[in-house]
């Protein structure tokens, strides 16, 4: 009897174990890492997008007929942690790529344990140049247009204005840094005759409004570069208007246009900003009506900027993966170079040169409308408009 | 000219927002000796509360009404908080009180975004104070004149407080000799409770009148809470007149700074703070701090080298650490390491916390130094990775044997604000020195050579390491040198009596402990294959306190444990749920509640009693000592 017993349960085991092993290959896994507890304002929508799009993809039969799992991890904001977080997709959650992130710093350190684990890593949000071309690996993709594209975008605006003495605002961390040098360089070889008359660097996230304002005042600019973001936006916005800072004067500003941070200002919206933005309210395309239809119906709110970018970042991961027909890190970026996908702004090609995706950005005007901040006469650029010529991009990113 | 007065008011609209909420964090630790590290979220909850309020009623009488409301209701927070939770803890180690308000700290950081959403929200402006006033063509919004106003009367309010009532002149004398207050008869608890709760009260006043012109969210609580430390350290602890004089002085400082070094703003304070601590070791209003009548000897169980079977114990465990690479995988052995490279951290500043009885608020400094040491010897010099990990911990001695100069002439929290005001100066270095350490987007690709790569490899390095550290550090406190650091400790005058030249020990422990920060730095670079700034800032000098605390500061290598709970907890956390600080801070809070003397601490108390209690002479021994405390 008893060895019987034993017999059937063996064989039990073998079928179980059978079972879970097909269900596994009938499951393709994405790892997921963001920076849910330190910028929710800006993750939870992108993690609304990223989850809209996985429903999408499994209803329409998965990738080549294989579930699509997104496991999704938190980096509490630290290079350190979101490491730890990578490690631990790879290792113990068998991932077949990588793919988020929003920070700039925490952008580059998992693409840089991608490049020495040999994973794939698409990064969603981070802006710094470096990611794709000074320090650019072949494992790393970008989603989202660089500092770089967003700042030929305002320079096109800028460069129109009759002003000639510019001062600038930005966060003294490498973001603000490199868009104003960025912005500068640009702006400088279109327009010699322009002078830079001040310059105000606040620490990211604790600026001082009011002296900071002042100080600009005080150089008497005729046109002013914001870089600010978030709360320290919000405070600069609220000293300038009290204290006339943008009467008469023109205002160009970095991602000031995206729901997500013109929405707190409210009716301190100030008018006529040249910005980059998503104004989602105004978008007529066939493209970006289905993907508004489906968020709303879902979550019954609108989209930001981030659930654009979450839900493209996993479409495009599953347009990869599916083309590739493999888990194989090689094959994912041979599948990946060159790969045209669809997106609610329209088609978009990951670049074989540096892996940076052609997804654009919208330049417009705020302006007030019902007590409530809005981008009008906005018009979408391409990313593929705004990049530097092949020759110099190879100059600055490293052979692999 | 116009535009300097300009200037120099808004200067000032700045410093009276500063010093409301420091003059709060002042009195407490004036009184109660709290560092109060969720002052930043009372202010935070504050400016929460203000906004719902005065959101949901209109008109002037709303507005007002709601900030008055607002700070009323977040004071009654704070007295739930100082009955329920720290009254339990005011008999524990000095700064473990620390680690209760920074688990508290943790909490609200998430429930202001469960119950406010994640978006920044922006309170609408005071009635009455919405335009600007001009002067002779300069505009200063009319709020900003508010605020200048508002600073002094406060200050007023206070002194009339503290010298013209009887609460007053209690809260002065036991900010003076609060054990000789107590032995006068006066009811210290609910002195206590009252003192903190007008603090918090303070606090979220500072944070609801910022609504007019800030935006409310879930971090404004880390914006001022370090800034408003430095202001009350600047001022001199428990001088509000000090507060305010230092408030203004920071704030008008970086009005004018900006003018010259647009790029000031992120060091200022803390230069401020360093070169006014090292002028003046008290701050600029505060006096010496009276010697401590505690004796040591009543409170801690004097400490003794391991036994030989507790010695066998601990070989015994290493043993099972060691054959983790048996059965766990790649992720759980990265996971080890990391905790294994933060007992070296924890251990180092243990040493000097627990021996040399200083506590460093910056101790992530030396750790760092060690991380960026091993990005320029490895990256730039190109060197082997032994001799990197060699080499590497040297960047924190050196930084250690500077900076630990200056910060043992000082003692208590003011030597604790030094050594964070060196940490944040070296951080902000990295930060803004792009062309050699790559600021905030760091050196990367710095992995470890072939030998070491494979996750076991490299967890044996790391626990091999961690091991040796900790012996090595056991050693030197029952060495000549380790007695000698200790009698500094519980007695600086008798010490230097019979002939101990104190600052010398105090400072030798501070390179050690730094060089051994270092050590652990240098192999989390090679962990982490890359260095950012993140390794010398703030949260990690906070992480590494939290461990000391946790395992027990009054335990000769409690940090141990301290560091494996901690750090293993705040990894499997994190993975888990976004909510992680939420159950992190509760977790710790319950810790301090179980555990008064750390985790370790508490423990070794409990096996004390069970010992004393089979011979009956211990026992009359054990009851003093429990009174005593």
């Amino acid at each position: 009897m008893r060895s019987r017993n034993t017999f059937v349960g063996a064989a039990f085991a073998l079928l179980v174990g059978g079972m879970a092993q097909s269900v596994m290959a009938q499951e393709i896994k994405i790892g997921e890492i963001n920076s849910y507890s330190l910028l929710p304002a800006f993750t939870e929508p992108y993690r609304k997008g990223w989850q809209l799009a996985v429903e999408e993809i499994n209803a329409a039969g998965g990738i080549n007929g294989k579930k699509l799992v997104v496991v999704s991890k938190d980096d509490s904001g630290k290079p350190a942690d979101a490491q730890t977080a990578a490690n631990e997709l790879v290792s113990s959650e068998g991932v077949a790529m990588l793919a988020g992130t929003f920070l700039s710093n925490i952008g580059l350190a998992v693409s840089d344990f991608a490049n020495q684990k040999k994973v794939f890593f698409l990064a969603a949000e981070p802006l710094t140049d470096a990611i794709t071309w000074s320090k650019g690996n072949k494992y790393t993709f970008r989603l989202r247009p660089s500092n770089y594209m967003q700042a030929a975008m305002l320079v096109e605006a800028a460069s129109k204005l009759p002003a000639k003495r510019w001062a600038t605002i930005a966060p003294n961390y490498e973001y603000g840094q490199s868009a104003v040098a960025v912005f500068k360089k640009l702006m400088s070889e279109k327009r010699p005759d322009i002078q830079w008359v001040d310059e105000q660097w606040p620490p990211q996230g604790k600026i001082d409004a009011g002296p900071v304002v002042q100080a600009v005042a005080a150089a008497n600019p005729e046109a002013i570069l914001n870089v600010t973001f978030g709360a320290d936006l919000v405070k600069l916005v609220r000293e300038g208007n009290t204290r006339g800072l943008f009467k008469d004067r023109s205002v160009v500003s970095f991602l000031t246009g995206e729901p997500e941070y013109l929405d707190p200002l409210k009716e301190e919206t100030p008018e006529g900003w040249i910005v980059t933005g998503y104004p989602w309210y105004s978008i007529k395309t066939p493209e970006h009506d289905a993907f508004l239809k489906a968020y709303q119906a879902k979550y019954n709110d609108y989209p930001r900027l981030g659930s654009i970018v979450g839900y493209q970042t996993i479409k495009s991961a599953a347009a990869i993966l599916a083309k590739a027909n493999s888990t194989d890190p090689e094959k994912l970026i041979a599948a990946a170079e060159g790969l045209s996908v669809p997106s609610p702004l329209g088609e978009i090609t990951f670049r074989k040169i540096d892996h940076q995706s052609t997804l654009g950005a919208f330049v417009g005007k705020t302006a007030l409308k019902d007590g409530k901040g809005v981008m009008v006469d906005s018009a979408y650029k391409k990313g593929a408009d705004y990049l530097p010529s092949d020759a110099e991009v190879e100059k600055m990113r490293p052979k692999d | 000219m116009a535009f300097y007065v300009v200037q120099f008011l808004t200067g000032l609209a700045s410093a009276a927002s500063l010093f409301l909420v420091a003059s709060g964090l002042s009195i407490i630790f004036g009184v109660t000796r709290i560092v109060n590290f969720a002052h930043g979220a009372f202010y935070m909850i504050g400016a929460y509360i203000a906004f719902t309020l005065t959101d949901r009623f209109s008109g002037a009488f709303g507005f007002w009404g709601g900030i008055v409301m607002a700070a009323l209701a977040v004071a009654l927070i704070g007295l739930l908080v100082e009955m329920v939770l720290l009254r339990r803890i005011y008999h524990v180690p000095e700064l473990f009180q620390l680690l209760a308000t920074f688990g508290l700290t943790l909490m609200v950081q998430d429930l202001v975004v469960l119950i406010w959403g994640p978006d920044d929200l922006v309170g609408r402006r005071a009635p009455g104070f919405k335009g600007a006033v001009d002067f002779f063509g300069q505009a200063i919004p009319s709020y900003d004149l508010f605020l200048i106003v508002l600073g002094p009367v406060v200050l007023g309010v206070l002194w009339l407080l503290f010298q013209r009532t009887r609460w007053g002149v209690l809260v002065r004398a036991a900010t003076q000799d609060r054990d000789m207050v107590a032995a006068l008869g006066v009811n210290q608890k609910w002195l206590f409770t009252s003192v903190f709760a007008v603090g918090v009260f303070l606090a979220a006043l500072g944070g609801a009148l910022q609504i007019p012109r800030d935006a409310v969210h879930h971090a404004m609580d880390l914006r001022i809470i370090v800034e408003v430390f430095v202001v009350v350290v600047i001022g001199g602890l428990g001088s509000i007149v000090g507060a305010f004089v230092a408030a203004v002085l920071v704030s008008e400082l970086n009005a004018f700074g900006i003018l010259i070094f647009p790029k000031i703003s992120i060091i200022l304070v803390f230069l401020v703070m360093a070169v006014v601590l090292i002028v003046r070791p008290w701050g600029l209003f505060g006096k010496p701090e009276a010697a401590a009548r505690r004796t040591p000897g009543l409170t801690v169980n004097p400490w003794r080298p391991l036994t030989q079977n507790e010695r066998l114990a601990a070989l015994a465990g290493l043993i099972v650490a060691a054959t983790l690479p048996l059965f766990a995988g790649n992720y759980a052995l990265t996971v080890a390491s990391e905790i294994a490279i933060f007992v070296i951290f924890a251990v180092s500043l243990h040493f000097l916390m627990a021996v040399g009885g200083l506590a460093s608020f910056g101790h992530a400094a030396y750790f760092g130094l060690g991380t960026y040491g091993i990005a320029f010897l490895a990256k730039m010099a190109g060197l082997p990775m032994i001799v990197c990990l060699l080499l590497g911990p040297l960047m924190g001695l050196a930084g250690a044997a500077v900076f630990g100069f200056f910060a043992v002439q000082l003692s208590g929290v003011y030597f604790a604000m030094l050594t964070l005001a060196f940490a944040q100066i070296v951080w902000s270095i990295a930060f803004q020195w792009v062309s050699v350490t790559g600021g905030d987007n760091g050196i990367l690709g710095l992995w470890p050579e072939k030998w070491a790569a494979s996750p076991s490899h490299f967890y044996w390095l790391a626990l091999g390491v961690a091991a040796l550290v900790t012996i090595a550090l056991r050693i030197a406190v029952f060495s000549p040198f380790g007695y000698a650091l200790r009698a500094t400790r519980d007695s600086l005058l008798r010490s230097e009596a019979i002939g101990i030249n104190a600052k010398r020990m105090q400072w030798t422990a501070f390179v050690i402990a730094g060089t051994t920060a270092g050590v652990g730095g240098a192999l989390f670079a090679y962990l982490k294959g890359s260095v950012f700034p993140d390794n010398l800032g703030i949260s990690l000098s906070v992480d590494a306190l939290v461990m000391v605390l946790l395992g027990g500061v009054e335990t000769v290598s409690g940090a141990v444990i301290g560091a494996i709970v901690y750090k293993a907890l705040n990894i499997w956390l994190v993975s888990q749920t976004d909510l992680s600080k939420l159950v992190l801070g509760g977790f710790i809070v319950l810790i301090v509640v179980v555990f008064p003397k750390g985790i370790v601490g508490t423990l070794e108390m409990l096996l004390q009693r069970k010992r004393s209690v089979s011979p009956p002479g211990s026992t009359l021994l054990a009851k003093p000592i429990e009174s005593a405390e």
